[in-house]
């Protein structure tokens, strides 16, 4: 490509993502999200990322039985079988970096059940259904502690930078059509700077391509079900 | 009036996280279908939330409840068109108030994108114990994926929010 048709070319966004990339998407952020239950800041934000992260796992399962066999692909897939963007399976940081991964999932998640309140496919459009006002629950949650945070004392705001710092490059996989200006409004109003959208082309997640903390996220919670396969309780 | 004798074990179902409302209160049974010889009956319910615990509960008590009935039990799910808070009952929200927790208020969010980056989960008219307007929220989630946390503020009494859906 010449540097002139490079440059007049606009800012990369991310491919609408498929089924699978969604439904691993939900159930590896609920993951992430599960591991705050008891070791968040305040109780209240206990029970806030515990109900979201349950939110999450039911739309991952409302998705995955429709793929196949819900427990089988939780369960008994390895990290390169998983297409969830990268950014869900990063460890957790301090809790700005939790609840500023969680406003740009929310918000990827968000341009998605919108368009599949369209979608042909009876169970999608019906998860979507659910899931669009659970997410804008979510989203509302994720945006107000970033603004308060962002805008906040000179200790949180420092802290927010460098969440912002660690997390805007693994943006490229889930800055869909629309997601960068609803994401801007939000960091506009936390008083952060709106980095622009990183131009690789990246299919990371999607392509089974992940960094190391999947398989070490999935050695935790795949490991009783593969160790005791067909367990009840 | 067809499958009379099924709605009438259903209105004894209760929801096991919310044990006031039944699951017709909570207006998740859609549909209930008998077969002609009456040994036969299919419910379709839909549910509350997408990652509810309750919801395998409820499934598994209709069932149970029903089979004293009928021969064959089927439960169907159904999860469009997606359940709302419109859909509980004016006695089911009579009876959560009496409960202690206050019935979604304003209407559910309309079908189109919410406005944001913050929407209106609506909010409660007033303390449940005290009967005061002033009431400010603790806590967007709850106890259950259902609710949020707010108190009163001439009491000072916390309560749970049912919100809209």
């Amino acid at each position: 490509m010449s540097p002139t048709s490079d440059a007049a070319s606009p800012a990369a966004t991310a491919p609408f993502p498929s089924i699978e990339v969604v439904a691993d998407g939900c159930l590896i952020a609920s993951h992430r999200l599960s591991e705050w239950v008891s070791s968040a800041p305040t109780m209240e934000e206990d029970v806030a990322l515990g109900n979201i992260a349950l939110d999450l796992l039911g739309q991952a399962r409302g998705l995955l039985s429709h793929l196949g066999d819900e427990d089988q692909l939780a369960y008994f897939r390895d990290a390169t079988e998983f297409r969830n963007p990268t950014i869900c399976e990063l460890p957790n940081g301090d809790f700005g970096h939790t609840v500023l991964r969680a406003l740009f999932v929310d918000a990827w998640l968000e341009r998605v059940w919108h368009v599949w309140l369209a979608d042909a496919d009876d169970v999608v459009r019906g998860v979507a259904e659910k899931a669009v006002k659970e997410n804008a629950y979510h989203r509302r949650h994720s945006s107000a502690w970033v603004i308060r945070l962002g805008d906040g004392t000179d200790e949180s705001h420092r802290r927010m930078l460098a969440a912002l710092d660690q997390l805007w490059p693994y943006v490229a996989e889930i800055a869909v059509e629309g997601w960068a200006a609803d994401v801007a409004t939000v960091l506009v109003e936390s008083t952060l700077p709106v980095p622009s959208l990183p131009k690789t082309e990246v299919e990371w997640g999607s392509r089974g391509q992940h960094t190391a903390y999947l398989a070490e996220l999935l050695s935790e919670s795949q490991s009783l079900t593969r160790e005791f396969p067909g367990a009840k309780w | 009036m067809t499958a009379e004798r099924a709605w009438a074990i259903l209105a004894d179902v209760a929801d096991p996280e919310i044990p006031v409302l039944s699951v017709l209160d909570l207006g998740i049974v859609r549909a209930v279908e008998e077969s002609a010889d009456s040994q036969r009956v299919t419910v379709t319910l839909t549910p509350t939330y997408s990652g509810c615990p309750a919801t395998e509960v409820i499934e598994h008590d209709v069932r149970t409840a029903l089979a004293s009935a009928y021969d064959e039990v089927e439960v169907k799910v159904q999860l469009s068109p997606a359940w709302t808070t419109d859909w509980l009952s004016a006695a089911g929200r009579d009876k959560l108030l009496g409960f202690g927790i206050v019935p979604p208020s304003g209407g559910a969010q309309p079908d189109g994108r919410p406005s944001l980056p913050i929407l209106d989960p609506g909010a409660p008219a007033a303390c449940p114990q005290c009967g005061s307007p002033e009431v400010e929220e603790i806590a967007g989630f709850g106890s259950t994926p259902c609710k949020a946390l707010w108190r009163c503020v001439r009491c000072r009494e916390p309560f749970d929010y049912f919100k809209a859906h």
